[in-house]
C-alpha cells in the first residue's frame, strides 16, 4: 500500500463526517436563491465551525475563512478554495532538511524525541526506528524513560519487533547518563542515528523540562551539532493545548519537527494546521496505526487530499 | 502568547470595571472574549454557543443585582452558569451497597487509564478500603508489567495469573480471587484503542458482563480537543459510562474538555488527576474547579491539602518557636519539606486567590528543584551552624558549598532569604507557621467565596 492509501486509511473514520458536512456547506451555498453572492455569510461562518470542530484553532480558521470569502468568485469550487487555502497555511513553513538522515557531518547523528505524557513517544520511537532501518542505515535506539513503570520493558520489545540494538538503563536511573552510554555506544558500534525515547512530562514542569536541557547538553558534547532533530510527538486528539505544548518544548528542547500520533483516531489532527500556522514548524511524520509500520512522513498535499476525498 | 481561560477571563473583567451599568454593548463585548476564550479552552462549539447564549438571557434578564458592579455581575453570572452545567453531584464514588465493589476504567489509548487505576487504589487504601487491581491489557506491551509496577509502588495487591492471556477470564479470576481472600474493591484496567474499534467494544462489553461493574470510570485527558464528546459519547453508548476520571490537569490544559463531555454526554465528573504523583488525584468539585478557571483560587482544597500535610503538635512547637523568635535554619528546613508534601508546587500556587496569574510570570514559575537544593544546603551544616546561622562565616560556607554540590554564591543567597523571613515572622506572628492560626485564616478566606 503507497503512502497516500495508508494516511488515508488512517483517516476514513475520521473524515467521512467532515466530508459529509462540508458537501452539506457547499449545496446549501449553491442553492438557487443565493446565487447572487459569491459566498455568503452563512457559508462563511458554517466553514469556520467546521474548521474550528476540527481543532484548526481561531488564528488559523480566521486567516482560512477571510482568504476564502476575498478569494471566492462565483462558479467556483468552493472545496477546491479551501483545500488551497489549508495548503498554504502547511506550504508557508520552511521545510529544513531531514534530521535523520545522514548529512556528512559528525556521527553518529542523533534524534531526540520528546512529549507530554500519554501521547505515543515510545512507539513512535518503535516505528521510527524501523522506518530508518528499512531505509538502509544502522539506527539504535536509546531508552531514556527512566520514569515511567515498564517503559523500558515496551521500547524492549519494539526494538525486537524493528530488529534494532537498544541501550537501556534501569527505571530511575539518570536520563542524561543513558544518552551518554547509547552514544558512546553507537560510536563505538558504527550505528546512526541514535534515537532517544525521553520520558513523558507535561510542559509546564520546570524541573522536568531542565532535565531536556541537559540530555541536549550532554548529547551536544558527545556530538558537535546534537541532536540533529528534536521531534515532539502529539497525539492527533490534542485540542489547543497542543499550541502550548509546541511553544514549550520548542523553547526548552529546541523542537524542529511534530510527529502526529494516532491519526487514525477519529480526531483529523487539524491542530496540525495551527501549529503550522501559529509556530511555523514542519510536520514530519504521522502514525497511522498500530503497527509497526505504521509511521509515513507526512505530505501536506496528501494530508489535506486525504482530508477533502469523498468515498474511496 | 495565549492567555489561560482565567487570565482571560480577568481580562474582560478588567476592562468591564468602571462601568456604572451592564449595557447590551458591554455585554456583547464580555460574550465575544467568553466565546474566544472557550473555544481556546477546547470546549466544544456547539456548547460554548449554548452557554453563551444563556449568560446572555441573564445577564440582560433581571436577576442582576443591584449590590454588584457590572464586573462582578458577569463574573457570577459566567460562575453561576458553569456550575450548573457541571450539576451539583458531589466528586468521588457515589455509595454502594456491593461488596466487592468493581470499577471498571475506560478510555482512549494514553488516556492515562493504567496510572488512574494506580491513584485510584491508592486513593480508596487510604479511605480504608481493600483494593486489589488487575489488568486486562493484553494488547500494549508492557502494561500488565507497568500496573505491576505501580502497585508495588503503592503497596496495593494487583491480581496477575501468568500466562493467562484471555482478558474476560482476568478479570473474571480477580473477581473469585477478591471474594476469597477478602478484598472489597476490584479495579479493572482495560486495554485502550481508538474508539471505532468494535474487537475492542466488544472486549469491553465481554468484560462488563462478567464483572458487572457498579462503577464505569471514563478516563479523559485533560488535553483533549474537539474531539472529546464523540469518544465519550460512543463508550457510554457502547459500553456505559457512570463517572469520568479527568487525567493531566496538572499542565496548562484549560479543561474544556470537562465541560463538553458534561454538557454533552451529560455524564458527572468523579476525579481528577493532577500530577504525577500516586497520590495526585481528587475528587471532583465543580464549584472549586471554576472558580480555579475564573481565577478566584481554590482555597478549600489548599486548606485540604494543608491539612493532610501539617502534623499539629508539629505545628504548636513552631508557633511558639516564632513566638519566641527562635526560627532556625531547622525549622526552615521542616518548612520546606511540609510545602513538599502538600503536592506539586506548581498545582499548590494555582489554589492561591490571586496568584493564579502571578505564576505566569517566567521569574516567579515555581521549582521544586530548587526546594531540594536548599534542602541540601541546610543538610550540609552543622547541627550547630543550623541553630545559630551566625556561625556560618566565609570558610563554613565554603565547605558547606562543597558538601551540598552548590555555589557560596547560593549558600549567601539562601541566608539572606533566611534572614529577611525570619524578620517577616516577627511581625506576621504565627501566620507562616502553617499552625492552627494560618488554617483558620485560611478557612476564613475560603468562606469569601
Amino acid at each position: 500500500m503507497g503512502l497516500l492509501g495508508r494516511i488515508r486509511e488512517g483517516l476514513t473514520r475520521t473524515t467521512q463526517q467532515f466530508v459529509d458536512r462540508f458537501e452539506d456547506i457547499v449545496r446549501r451555498a449553491d442553492a438557487p436563491e443565493r446565487r447572487s453572492r459569491a459566498v455568503d455569510v452563512e457559508t462563511l461562518e458554517a466553514i469556520e465551525e467546521l474548521l474550528i470542530s476540527a481543532d484548526v484553532g481561531l488564528p488559523a480558521t480566521d486567516r482560512i475563512v477571510s482568504a476564502v470569502k476575498s478569494r471566492a468568485r462565483h462558479g467556483e469550487s468552493l472545496r477546491d478554495l479551501v483545500k488551497q487555502e489549508i495548503r498554504a497555511v502547511f506550504d508557508s513553513v520552511p521545510w529544513p532538511a531531514d534530521g535523520t538522515a545522514p548529512a556528512g557531518g559528525p556521527e553518529p547523528r542523533v534524534v531526540l524525541v520528546v512529549g507530554v505524557n500519554g501521547t505515543g513517544k515510545t512507539t513512535t520511537v518503535g516505528k521510527l526506528a524501523n522506518l530508518i532501518k528499512l531505509s538502509g542505515a544502522k539506527p539504535l535506539i536509546c531508552a531514556a524513560d527512566t520514569f515511567r513503570a515498564a517503559a523500558v520493558e515496551q521500547l524492549e520489545i519494539w526494538a525486537r519487533r524493528a530488529d534494532v540494538d537498544i541501550v537501556r538503563a534501569r527505571e530511575g536511573a539518570d536520563p542524561a547518563a543513558v544518552v551518554f552510554d547509547a552514544i558512546s555506544s553507537g560510536k563505538a558500534r558504527g550505528r546512526t542515528p541514535i534515537i532517544i525515547d525521553t520520558a513523558g512530562r507535561i510542559h509546564t514542569r520546570v524541573n522536568l523540562m531542565n532535565e531536556l536541557e541537559k540530555i541536549r547538553r550532554v548529547a551536544s558534547r558527545e556530538v558537535p551539532g546534537a541532536p540533529h532533530e528534536v521531534l515532539l510527538v502529539l497525539d492527533a486528539t490534542v485540542g489547543q493545548n497542543g499550541l502550548s505544548q509546541a511553544r514549550e518544548f520548542t523553547a526548552v528542547a529546541g523542537v524542529n519537527g511534530i510527529v502526529l500520533a494516532k491519526l487514525d483516531g477519529t480526531a483529523k489532527g487539524g491542530v496540525a494546521v495551527a501549529i503550522a500556522h501559529d509556530l511555523r514548524l514542519p510536520i514530519r511524520y504521522v502514525g497511522v496505526g498500530e503497527s509497526i509500520d505504521d509511521l509515513v512522513p507526512f505530505s501536506a498535499e496528501e494530508y489535506v487530499d486525504a482530508l477533502f476525498e469523498e468515498k474511496w | 502568547m495565549f492567555d489561560t481561560l482565567s487570565n482571560r477571563l480577568q481580562e474582560v473583567f478588567r476592562s468591564l470595571r468602571g462601568e456604572a451599568r451592564l449595557t447590551e454593548a458591554t455585554v456583547e463585548t464580555a460574550l465575544r472574549e467568553i466565546r474566544m476564550a472557550l473555544l481556546e479552552a477546547d470546549v466544544n462549539f456547539k456548547v460554548v454557543k449554548a452557554f453563551v447564549d444563556r449568560v446572555r438571557d441573564r445577564a440582560m434578564g433581571q436577576d442582576v443585582l443591584r449590590s454588584l458592579t457590572p464586573a462582578q455581575q458577569v463574573v457570577r453570572i459566567v460562575r453561576d452558569e458553569m456550575i450548573a452545567l457541571f450539576g451539583d453531584a458531589g466528586g468521588g464514588l457515589q455509595p454502594s451497597s456491593t461488596s466487592p465493589r468493581v470499577i471498571l476504567l475506560l478510555g482512549l489509548q494514553g488516556s492515562g487509564k493504567t496510572t488512574t487505576a494506580g491513584k485510584l487504589g491508592a486513593w480508596l487504601a487510604k479511605q480504608g478500603r481493600h483494593p486489589i487491581l488487575v489488568s486486562t491489557d493484553v494488547r500494549r506491551p508492557a502494561a500488565i508489567q507497568q500496573l505491576n509496577v505501580l502497585g508495588q509502588k503503592a503497596s496495593l495487591r494487583v491480581y496477575d495469573p501468568p500466562g493467562q492471556m484471555d482478558p474476560v477470564r482476568r478479570a473474571g479470576d480477580a473477581m473469585t480471587e477478591a471474594r476469597n481472600l477478602g478484598f472489597d474493591v476490584v479495579i479493572v484496567d482495560t486495554a485502550g484503542r481508538l474508539h471505532i474499534d468494535d474487537d475492542l467494544m466488544n472486549e469491553l462489553q465481554a468484560i462488563k458482563a462478567a464483572v458487572s461493574p457498579s462503577d464505569l470510570i471514563y478516563v479523559a485527558d485533560a488535553m483533549t480537543g474537539q474531539d472529546a464528546i464523540k469518544s465519550a459519547g460512543e463508550f457510554n453508548r457502547r459500553v456505559g459510562v457512570t463517572g469520568v476520571m479527568l487525567s493531566k490537569l496538572d499542565g496548562d490544559a484549560r479543561g474544556g474538555a470537562a465541560l463538553s463531555v458534561v454538557a454533552v454526554v451529560g455524564v458527572p465528573i468523579a476525579f481528577v488527576g493532577s500530577g504525577e504523583r500516586l497520590e495526585d488525584i481528587e475528587p471532583f468539585h465543580a464549584d472549586r474547579l471554576v472558580s480555579r478557571l475564573l481565577g478566584m483560587g481554590d482555597v478549600l482544597s489548599l486548606i485540604e491539602k494543608a491539612e493532610q500535610a501539617i502534623d499539629q503538635k508539629d505545628a504548636q512547637r513552631l508557633e511558639e518557636k516564632i513566638r519566641l523568635d527562635d526560627f532556625t535554619l531547622e525549622d526552615f528546613r521542616d518548612q520546606l519539606r511540609t510545602i513538599r508534601k502538600m503536592g506539586p508546587l506548581e498545582s499548590i500556587i494555582g489554589m492561591i486567590p490571586g496568584m493564579g496569574s502571578l505564576g505566569q510570570l517566567a521569574e516567579n514559575k515555581p521549582d521544586e528543584k530548587q526546594l531540594v537544593r536548599v534542602e541540601a544546603i541546610i543538610n550540609s551544616m552543622t547541627p550547630g551552624e543550623r541553630s545559630d546561622y551566625h556561625l556560618i562565616n566565609g570558610s563554613r560556607r565554603k565547605r558547606i558549598a562543597r558538601g551540598s554540590g552548590t555555589s557560596v554564591e547560593e549558600i549567601n543567597r539562601l541566608l539572606r532569604q533566611f534572614q529577611q523571613m525570619r524578620k517577616m515572622l516577627k511581625s506576621l506572628g504565627g501566620m507562616v507557621g502553617g499552625g492552627k492560626g494560618a488554617l483558620k485564616r485560611l478557612r476564613r478566606m475560603g468562606k469569601l467565596h
